[in-house]
């Protein structure tokens, strides 16, 4: 690991100014099971570490408007076990006990996981070029092993895929992001918009400018019906997925799903929410439309449309 | 290749940033000499960091690189070896210990970050002459072969029956409104991110339940 050095930031605002001061330098660390990682490898060399695990962004409350704001902070494994969770987004809790390991879970946060890099196996080898880790390199996995990799809203710069279940979930949900900025002021980025496909510059991820700092993540009200979250991965167990599906569906058959593993950021359509009524065929088919995926990954294509199935036919009961 | 993943730090980006620094002494370490009619052009990056910690109901005080993980704090600091460096990148789980009641594997966070802590590892559980009912099991079921996984298994597996006991589900729970069970379904589920390269898995998940049953 290169040296850096350390401080802790006592409230959102300061942790965003302390960042400000030399944004492409410092990085915030909360679980760090994602960013020490990178550390050890050299693949992430911040000169600044900013511990904002003291600010008490750690609580789960209930809006005004019948959803829940979940602190930046709040581990993974207290999400998903939050009664409320359990109860009225049950799409997000089986999600996130779909990602990592128990120890990983009690570290790792709301804000961390959606921010954490992919897993890209080019991108964490550094004697191979990756325009994510290292701008205009050019990319290895285009050519190269892609069976994990995007087969919707790549480019030709990049076919990394956000790792996570956590934001599949959330983006079925209609969740937003909550964020102060070094000023003081604050936006709020619906998690439609908040990871970005890659185009011809992948190595920006998020819709966060330099020195952003999340401070929650809000739920809109229940949205009722059954919540399924199927993930289909090598093991049974602690392993990314190859392609995972979000699901709500309601009695009638109607409802709404995203899927993990395809792309850059969890990949949902109107199309394909429109379409799930009238089965799996037509809901892949809409979701998957303008799939562009390599020899090694073409199977992630039938893959989503049975997982598709599975999911409609566990729904039915 | 060279690795510009990240942007170079310009000068005017540099001064910015070593200015912000003296926070560090602030909060981390002894207070600077400060002289402000000659204050440093670049002011000095404390290195060290002092962390206090329990560590196995022991208070102890170490002065650390932050770059120090708890896993090396444990085992070069303190010299507590029990807890073993595997792959150090979080996917073996040998360094599982428990920090404030919860398991989390030592090699992906740092010392500095744990301050206060109450930190129990497998030294912490039990002794050869009084061991805990989960060490007890491991022996009972013959739950390791090198044993080099055995104090993160074991370590983990403890924190496990603990989880069952809080109501926290997992990904193999049927109903996420209905407590969870310790079966043998839900106890592998839950131990997999502890890996063991002899393959004693079902002597663990043997013991493991061997305990929660109470018949340890």
């Amino acid at each position: 690991m290169k040296s850096f050095s350390y401080e802790r930031a006592r409230t959102p605002a300061e942790a965003a100014a302390l960042a400000a001061r030399a944004p492409a330098a410092s990085r915030f660390i909360a679980g760090g099971t994602n960013l020490l990682d990178l550390m050890k490898l050299q693949i992430e060399t911040p000169a600044h570490l900013i511990d904002v695990n003291g600010l008490g962004l750690d609580r789960i409350e209930a809006t005004a408007m019948g959803g829940l704001r979940i602190g930046a902070l709040v581990r993974n494994t207290d999400l998903a076990a939050d009664e409320r969770v359990r109860r009225d987004h049950g799409v997000l809790s089986r999600a996130l006990l779909a990602g990592a390991s128990g120890q990983l879970r009690n570290r790792a946060t709301t804000a961390g996981n959606l921010l954490q890099r992919t897993r890209c196996p080019y991108f964490y080898d550094v004697n191979l070029p990756c325009n994510k880790r290292s701008p205009g390199s050019g990319c290895a996995a285009i050519q190269g092993s892609s069976r994990s990799l995007a087969v919707l809203g790549a480019s030709a710069s990049c076919i990394a895929t956000h790792p996570g279940d956590m934001a599949v979930a959330m983006r079925v949900l209609d969740a937003e992001v909550h964020t102060i900025r070094p000023d003081g002021g604050t936006r709020t980025i619906p998690i439609a918009d908040f990871h970005r496909l890659p185009g011809d510059s992948p190595h920006l991820e998020t819709a966060l400018e330099p020195a952003e700092f999340i401070t929650a993540v809000t739920l809109p009200r229940p949205l009722g019906g059954t919540h399924i979250y199927r993930k289909v991965r090598d093991r049974a167990s602690y392993a990314f997925a190859l392609v995972s599906i979000a699901a709500v569906v309601q009695r009638d058959g109607t409802g709404r799903l995203a899927a993990g593993g395809l792309a850059a950021r969890p990949w949902r359509t109107d199309t394909a929410d429109a379409a799930m009524a009238s089965g799996s065929k037509a809901a892949a088919e809409a979701l998957l439309a303008g799939a562009k995926p390599t020899q090694e990954n073409a199977f992630k294509l039938v893959l989503t449309e049975r997982t598709i199935g599975a999911v409609l036919a566990q729904a039915k009961g | 290749m060279e690795d510009t993943s990240h942007p170079r730090i310009n000068r005017r980006e540099l001064l910015v940033y070593g200015a912000g620094v003296p926070v560090v002494a602030h909060c981390e370490a002894a207070p600077q000499e400060t002289n402000a009619m000659n204050p440093a052009p670049v002011p000095h990056v404390e290195s060290a960091h002092r962390v206090s910690l329990q560590v196995n109901g022991k208070a102890r005080h170490l002065e650390l690189d932050p770059r120090t993980t708890l896993l090396d704090a444990l085992r070069e600091h303190l010299h507590l070896t029990g807890t073993k460096k595997g792959c150090d990148h979080g996917q073996c789980g040998a360094c599982t210990v428990i920090v404030d009641g919860r398991r989390l594997n030592s090699c992906l966070t740092l010392a500095v970050m744990h301050g206060g802590a109450q930190v129990v590892t497998v030294e912490g559980l039990g002794t050869p002459a009084a061991m805990h009912p989960m060490q007890t099991a491991f022996v009972k079921h013959d739950g390791f072969q090198c044993g080099y996984c055995t104090p993160g298994q074991i370590c983990s597996a403890v924190a496990v029956l603990d989880e069952i006991k809080q109501g926290i589900p997992s990904h193999v729970t049927h109903d996420l409104m209905v407590r969870p069970m310790s079966s043998a379904d839900e106890l592998r589920e839950r131990m997999s991110g502890n890996l063991c390269r002899c393959g004693a898995y079902a002597n663990i998940v043997d013991a493991i339940s061997g305990v929660a049953g109470g018949s340890a």
